[in-house]
């Protein structure tokens, strides 16, 4: 999977609201062709970091390389998917409207979309299952259906490296997997993927690279290696209990077998819930 | 007047021609942009636009001396923008939310625009005569030059919504997902608030700074709620705006010291209200009727579902059920008696003694259709 490119390299990237820092000296190696969670309590610059990444925030300092060239230049490679929350679903507009916009970056000024256009978003449409939806207003969509909306947006725009905001939040179990394949289809065709996620539980069973973070990057690597008991605890301030995966028979599907099956619980004590080595 | 001669002077009669081809214009322009003003939540912009025009088209005539519309609308063009930029600049460097932000532009350059108005009216020279127009508009006053003015303004407007129409979109539903594909949407927004800028100065003569953005909220508040299509709402607010404007400069220059902001506002009112009521989906009158039978027909359901249940704990199919029976399986609901009546009237239950219900075969299907239907669902 890290056939040696990198893939973003984000060195000393600083943001602060209004003299707070909200990012403080990030840096960041993503290798290509891995997904990547980017976990973190809340207020930990999350979703800050990835519109840091995009540009969509000013940076107070940093730099931002996407395949070794400053991100400007390398726009056409990059995809987004923000949160769903952030837009407003009664918009007057279709699912296969909303869709064809992720190739308004390729259009460029004044050309509207055509033919072609169109069968690239219903072609995005299958590959979320959401092809019936095509001409469906999109206020009429579930929250799952919102989402795989957005996903298509995303996949329209053809990318290398794509930007993911949540994209598991409140989605239902059948959307969850259509995402989860989504992301595995992604990976074997060699992009890279970075997830802002909040389940901790599913983390070593989705991702294969993990980014902890908390204003500062604490830990960033492989699954395996980093996502482990005394990093989580310094990125959530100890109020992390474990339980061992044994005791989770829904997360045994994990092809890891150092993985723990982490749990935030906010308020157990760390003390309370031992980790058992599954070893 | 009656109706036929109204219409021979809407197209023989100059003023009625000058005044209704004028409010057309002023109609279709901003309800065709205030479409995206109301898809953005900016409606309150509008607002604050056509009061701070106010000092503009005052300042316009103090500096020049001219009446002439072309120098009174750059006026109201430069302090509506002013302000515009001004709400965006508060926006940008205080905590100050954007509704107060708003209302403080507004009353500020309302009050420097009533202040420079009163003073011009004060001044012993006849030729001021007219500029309180702009307070509530006055049509009949509408003179050709004026239309000329405002239609090529419009068109411009116009054109340049069309021509970023894409764009405008984006930035209308998504403007950071727009900004992450690298359109610099700082930018389309400027552009698209100047273009609301000239759509509400185009208006002032006629409407007034009062209750121009009414002309910009209601018709695309209206349209809304008969299409889910940007392109048919845009199109759709632009023919109500129109014939709001026609129809109330109509009325207002036909009867003397009717003031024709006012009546064009009570014009749109009315096609709001009915949009509201009576619209298909959206409208409240369609929802009414939708939920009723929504209701009615849960109940169906349950009564069908609660006789399938008896049904299943008898060997006899036919054994019948009575009606206190179904009440209570329905947490003492009325209606029963009545449901029962719809069902007997589609064959799908039958009455099998005084007070006993049974399922007919037809009914039976029915209810396992359901059933299965909401096990799958569960």
């Amino acid at each position: 999977m890290n056939n040696g490119k990198k893939a973003i390299e984000v060195t000393d990237l600083t943001v602060a609201y209004r003299d707070k820092p909200v990012l403080w000296d990030v840096d960041l190696d993503v290798p290509a062709g891995v997904l990547m969670a980017i976990v973190g309590p809340n207020g930990a610059g999350k979703t800050t970091l990835i519109k840091a990444i995009l540009g969509l925030i000013r940076a107070a300092a940093g730099q931002v390389l996407i395949y070794g060239q400053p991100y400007l230049e390398q726009r056409r490679v990059v995809g987004y998917v923000p949160q769903r929350e952030s837009v407003d679903w009664d918009f007057p507009t279709s699912v296969l409207d909303v869709v064809m916009m992720g190739r308004y970056g390729s259009l460029g000024w004044i050309r509207r979309p055509g033919r072609q256009e169109q069968t690239l978003a219903l072609e995005a449409l299958d590959k979320v299952g959401m092809r019936p939806f095509a001409e469906r207003q999109i206020s009429q969509l579930s929250g799952g259906q919102q989402q795989r909306v957005f996903l298509a947006r995303a996949l329209v725009q053809e990318a290398q490296v794509y930007f993911m905001d949540e994209p598991f939040q409140g989605v239902d179990a059948t959307t969850e997997r259509a995402i989860v394949r989504l992301l595995q289809d992604l990976r074997a065709a060699g992009k890279t993927v970075v997830v802002v996620h909040h389940d901790l539980q599913t983390v070593p069973e989705y991702f294969d690279w993990v980014t902890l973070l908390n204003v500062r990057r604490i830990a960033s690597g492989p699954v395996d290696e980093v996502f482990t008991e005394q990093n989580l605890r310094l990125a959530y301030g100890g109020r992390v209990a474990f339980l061992s995966r044994d005791s989770r028979p829904d997360i045994g599907r994990s092809a890891d077998p150092a993985a723990v099956g982490p749990m935030a619980r906010h308020d157990l004590e760390p003390s309370a819930a031992p980790q058992e080595s599954s070893e | 007047m009656n109706l036929l001669e109204l219409l021979s002077n809407l197209f023989l009669d100059y003023t009625l021609r000058t005044v209704a081809l004028g409010s057309a214009t002023l109609g279709i322009v901003s309800g065709a942009l205030g479409t995206y003003a109301v898809l953005r939540k900016q409606s309150l912009l509008g607002d604050a636009i056509s009061h701070a025009a106010l000092p503009g088209i005052a300042l316009a005539f103090l500096l020049t001396g001219s009446k002439a519309p072309l120098v009174l609308m750059l006026g109201a063009v430069a302090a509506g923008w002013v302000g515009t930029l001004l709400v965006m600049s508060i926006l940008n460097t205080s905590r100050v939310k954007d509704d107060s932000a708003l209302g403080l532009v507004l009353s500020v350059f309302f009050g420097f625009g009533l202040v420079l108005l009163t003073f011009i009216q004060r001044r012993p020279d006849a030729t001021q005569a007219g500029l309180d127009k702009f307070l509530f508009g006055q049509a009949a006053a509408l003179l050709e030059r004026d239309v000329v003015t405002m239609a090529g303004l419009g068109t411009l407007a116009l054109l340049t919504m069309l021509l970023f129409w894409k764009e405008f979109k984006l930035l209308s539903f998504d403007p950071e997902f727009g900004a992450s594909l690298g359109y610099p949407i700082r930018l389309l927004d400027v552009l698209l608030t100047t273009l609301l800028v000239i759509a509400i100065v185009l208006g002032l003569q006629t409407v007034g700074v009062v209750l121009m953005s009414a002309m910009v909220v209601a018709p695309a508040a209206a349209a809304r709620q008969w299409t889910d299509r940007l392109g048919l709402m845009v199109g759709l607010s632009a023919f109500f705006g129109a014939l709001a404007g026609v129809s109330g400069a109509v009325i207002s220059s036909t009867t003397t010291r009717l003031p024709t902001g006012p009546t064009i506002v009570l014009c749109i009112s009315a096609i709001v209200l009915i949009s509201l009521s009576g619209a298909p989906n959206r409208g409240l009158i369609w929802r009414w009727v939708r939920q009723r039978r929504n209701r009615r027909w849960l109940r169906v359901e349950a009564v069908l579902r609660d006789l399938y249940l008896l049904a299943s704990q008898h060997a006899d199919r036919d054994h019948g059920h009575s009606v206190a029976a179904l009440r209570t399986m329905s947490y003492g609901r009325g209606g029963v008696a009545h449901t029962l009546g719809k069902l007997l009237r589609q064959g799908w239950v039958q009455q099998v003694g005084p007070d006993e219900w049974a399922l007919t075969p037809a009914g039976m299907n029915e209810a396992e259709r359901l059933v299965a239907k909401q096990e799958e669902a569960s």
